[in-house]
Order: structure tokens, then C-alpha cells, then sequence
């Protein structure tokens, strides 16, 4: 264990390997940072900025910055819960998040993670943007009222289903998920309930149909757990391996 | 919990009056506030601590000065906004109670629409509607363009989020409040929905 490499994370001593983000080496020891845009099955984006910690007196975003000896990170304090508080706040108003009405509350990392972070209130004003619904697809469904633009779903349909369904369109405020069809419907696109962009959706932008609402209040995701105990959304959605399991 | 015996006593050293409570319900369902007499039998021991002023339990129709006011629903018109005011220029802590409250809620999700849209469809357009006509009787209070959580229109000191909070979480507020400890909640009571 001589060379074993460590930084540390709030006091605690983290191992890494070469190669690996805070957000790799942390998650692999059990530590939890929040985040929404990472995903360890994809290349890390660094957008959402929820998993900011402070390094050596820097705020950088964890799942990009690379793991370094005796790096000293801070993660759980006061000023870094503050400054996730109010991204987190910040991407409730700029959409619109109706958790009463969204099928998937309950089961939302962006709740989740606002829940770890103590968020009680929006505290910002209101965007109330003007959103669409695109219904057109048998199987799912996208609420753009609650895309978070995290562009999992655009990664997942790249690299791995190698479709290209989805793409992110104009810039800054008015940046946006869409869909590549002609249409711009979801239904004109060769997107299946089986692609990995089905089942990579931390909010409840990217929806199944048809079984809303099965899981009864008390016994959903993160009812009575945390996320850093239960894992986040994708990691717990079991859907593509049941399917590729042959049924007797 | 706090042990609501010794809780009065301290407080009756304290203070010669008891706490005064106000609650409203603006542009909400109500389920707050039945979420709020979910605390059953504890609401004997809460009137130890706190005699309620304006409240739909004790129907007091004006609000006067108060420790506390708490508020259901977000704002939606124009009594709305006096009815608010008026719990913030009375209430020395003022509490956002909801979903509704605290970002506007179900009925916000009429932002989506112009209000002439929603006015047309609910009493012009809509099925089976007869003798269309959008009411206009000045008793009834103007509606706003759209619907506001009321941070945005008055200072809020707490938020309560929940559709509606339960009424251990409203509990836990309460005495926590009351008893003047720093306020927080078990993982559970926490929820948006």
C-alpha cells in the first residue's frame, strides 16, 4: 500500500487511480457528492454544477475535475450546501416543476437532490415558461417543462443506441432539448422503449406511458431513504434488464 | 417532541399572553389546512401554547396583530394580495404553508395560458355551458394575470413545501418554532408533493 494515491474529502481519506474525476473516486469509496448531470456510465458533462466542491480554495465541478494527491476537498459544508441550495433553485424556476401533478415525484433526482440539500423553498422568481408536451410516441412521452437539460438522453442516444435522437438547440437562456426529426416529434423519430436514452431521464422530462402512478405514495425511489443512500434514478431503473430477460 | 407542559410553563414566565396564530387559505384547495387539524388530538395541547386569531377553524374574518400567520396557496387576485399584505403587516413571523404557497402550485399551471384563454374556456367555450358569460360583478375580486407563490409578492420567513405537508410536519414546525430551537425536519416530512 505504498503508493496507494489519496486525496481527501471532508477529512476522510479517498483512494484513486489515474484517470479518475473527485465524482469517480469518491462514488467508487461510497462518498456521495449530489449531482444530476453525471451519470458514470457516460463521459462526465460538468454542466448541472450541483457536485461543485471546494478544492484547495477553488469551486470547480467534481465530476471534471481530476483526482490529484492530497488534493483537499471540501464537499458537506455550510458555504457548498448554500451554493447547491441555489442552483438547484435556480433550475426549479427556470422551468416548471409542479411535483403534485408529475408522475415521476417521488422518483426524481432533482427532488431527491433538492431534498439532500435541505432546499425548502424556490426563493427566485418565477419563469413560469411557456413549455410543450410531445405525446406523439407510443411508447413515451416528453414534458419539456421539466427538462433540466442535462443531456443525458442526448448522450445515451449517441454513444450508445447510436441514433442521434435527441440534440440540444440555441444557446443560454433559451437553450433547449430537441428532437431530430423533421417534425420535431418524438413519434417520427426511430426511438424505442428499449434504447438507453429511455431509461437515463433523472427528472420527469423523458416518460413511460401507461404506468404512471404504480407505485404507491410511501414505497417510491426516495420516499424513505436519501439518494445518497438509494442511488440515483438511473442507477435503479431495472426496466432494460428485465426485457432482455426471456420470459418462461 | 417537545414536552408541551414544560413548554407553557417557560412560555408563561416568558410572556403574559399567549402566542396568537393566524392562518388563511388564498388560492388553495383547503388541503393544507386539513392537513393542519391532521395534527387530531394535539391541537388540544397546541391551544396551551397559542390562541388562534384570523383562521378558517375559528372563522375570525380580519386579521389583527399575531406571532405567527400562515399561509395556504399562492395568490391568484386581487384580495388575494390585500388579504396577504395584511398578514404580513400584522404577523411578526410569516410562514408559507404548501405547495401552493410556496411556488404557486396546481393552480400556477394556468401561467401555461393567457387569463382571457382560461376565462374563455371555463365560461364561454367549455362543454355545456349555457348562457356563456364571463362573470364581471365587482364582488367578485379581479384575477391576476397569473398565479404568484407568495414570496414573490410579500417577505417569507419559513416554507413548508408539501401537497399538502403532513400534519407532523406542520407538528415539528410548530413546536420547534414555539419553542424557539433551530427548525428541522426528519427525512420524511419533507416532501414537494
Amino acid at each position: 500500500m505504498t503508493d496507494q494515491q489519496t486525496f481527501s474529502l471532508d477529512g476522510k481519506s479517498i483512494a484513486f487511480e489515474d484517470g479518475d474525476t473527485i465524482m469517480d473516486a469518491a462514488l467508487r469509496s461510497g462518498e456521495y457528492i449530489p449531482h444530476l448531470c453525471h451519470n458514470p456510465e457516460f463521459k462526465p458533462h460538468g454542466s448541472c454544477r450541483v457536485c461543485i466542491v471546494n478544492v484547495n480554495g477553488r469551486h470547480v465541478s467534481s465530476c471534471t475535475f481530476p483526482a490529484s494527491q492530497d488534493l483537499k476537498v471540501e464537499s458537506n459544508t455550510a458555504e457548498i450546501k448554500q451554493k447547491r441550495q441555489s442552483l438547484l433553485q435556480m433550475l426549479f424556476v427556470e422551468g416548471n416543476h409542479v411535483c403534485p401533478g408529475c408522475e415521476k415525484s417521488g422518483a426524481c433526482q432533482l427532488q431527491a437532490v433538492a431534498y439532500y440539500c435541505d432546499m425548502l423553498s424556490p426563493h427566485f422568481t418565477h419563469f413560469f415558461p411557456r413549455r410543450e408536451v410531445d405525446a406523439s410516441h407510443h411508447d413515451f412521452l416528453i414534458d419539456y417543462n421539466r427538462c433540466i437539460v442535462c443531456e443525458l438522453c442526448v448522450r445515451a442516444s449517441n454513444d450508445v443506441d447510436g441514433k442521434q435522437v435527441f440534440s440540444i438547440q440555441q444557446r443560454g437562456i433559451q437553450r433547449h432539448l430537441a428532437v431530430n426529426s423533421d417534425s420535431g416529434r418524438l413519434g417520427d423519430t426511430s426511438f424505442s422503449k428499449t434504447d438507453k436514452a429511455a431509461h437515463v431521464c433523472p427528472v420527469g422530462a423523458i416518460l413511460p406511458k401507461d404506468i404512471g402512478y404504480n407505485q404507491p405514495i410511501g414505497h417510491r425511489l426516495y420516499d424513505r431513504q436519501p439518494i445518497s443512500q438509494v442511488g440515483d434514478v438511473a442507477a435503479n431503473d431495472k426496466t432494460l434488464q428485465e426485457e432482455d430477460t426471456p420470459h418462461g | 417532541m417537545a414536552d408541551i407542559n414544560n413548554l407553557k410553563n417557560k412560555l408563561e414566565k416568558t410572556r403574559p399572553e399567549k402566542i396568537k396564530l393566524a392562518t388563511t387559505s388564498l388560492c388553495g384547495c383547503f388541503g393544507c389546512h386539513m392537513s393542519f387539524l391532521d395534527i387530531d388530538e394535539r391541537i388540544l395541547q397546541l391551544v396551551e401554547l397559542v390562541e388562534f386569531d384570523r383562521s378558517p377553524i375559528n372563522d375570525i374574518k380580519k386579521v389583527g396583530p399575531c406571532d405567527i400567520g400562515i399561509i395556504e396557496g399562492g395568490v391568484a387576485n386581487a384580495e388575494n394580495v390585500e388579504v396577504l399584505q395584511e398578514f404580513r403587516k400584522n404577523c411578526k413571523t410569516l410562514v408559507a404553508l404548501g405547495a401552493c404557497a410556496v411556488n404557486g402550485g396546481i393552480p400556477a399551471m394556468r401561467n401555461q395560458f393567457e387569463l382571457k384563454e382560461c376565462l374563455e374556456e371555463a365560461y364561454i367555450n367549455g362543454v355545456g355551458i349555457e348562457n356563456p358569460m364571463i362573470p364581471s360583478d365587482p364582488e367578485i375580486p379581479l384575477l391576476l394575470n397569473k398565479v404568484h407563490p407568495i414570496h414573490e409578492v410579500v417577505k417569507v420567513d419559513y416554507f413548508l413545501p408539501g401537497c399538502p405537508p403532513s400534519g407532523d410536519t406542520i407538528w415539528t414546525f410548530l413546536t420547534e418554532l414555539i419553542e424557539g430551537r433551530p427548525i428541522s425536519f426528519p427525512y420524511e416530512q419533507i416532501h414537494y408533493d
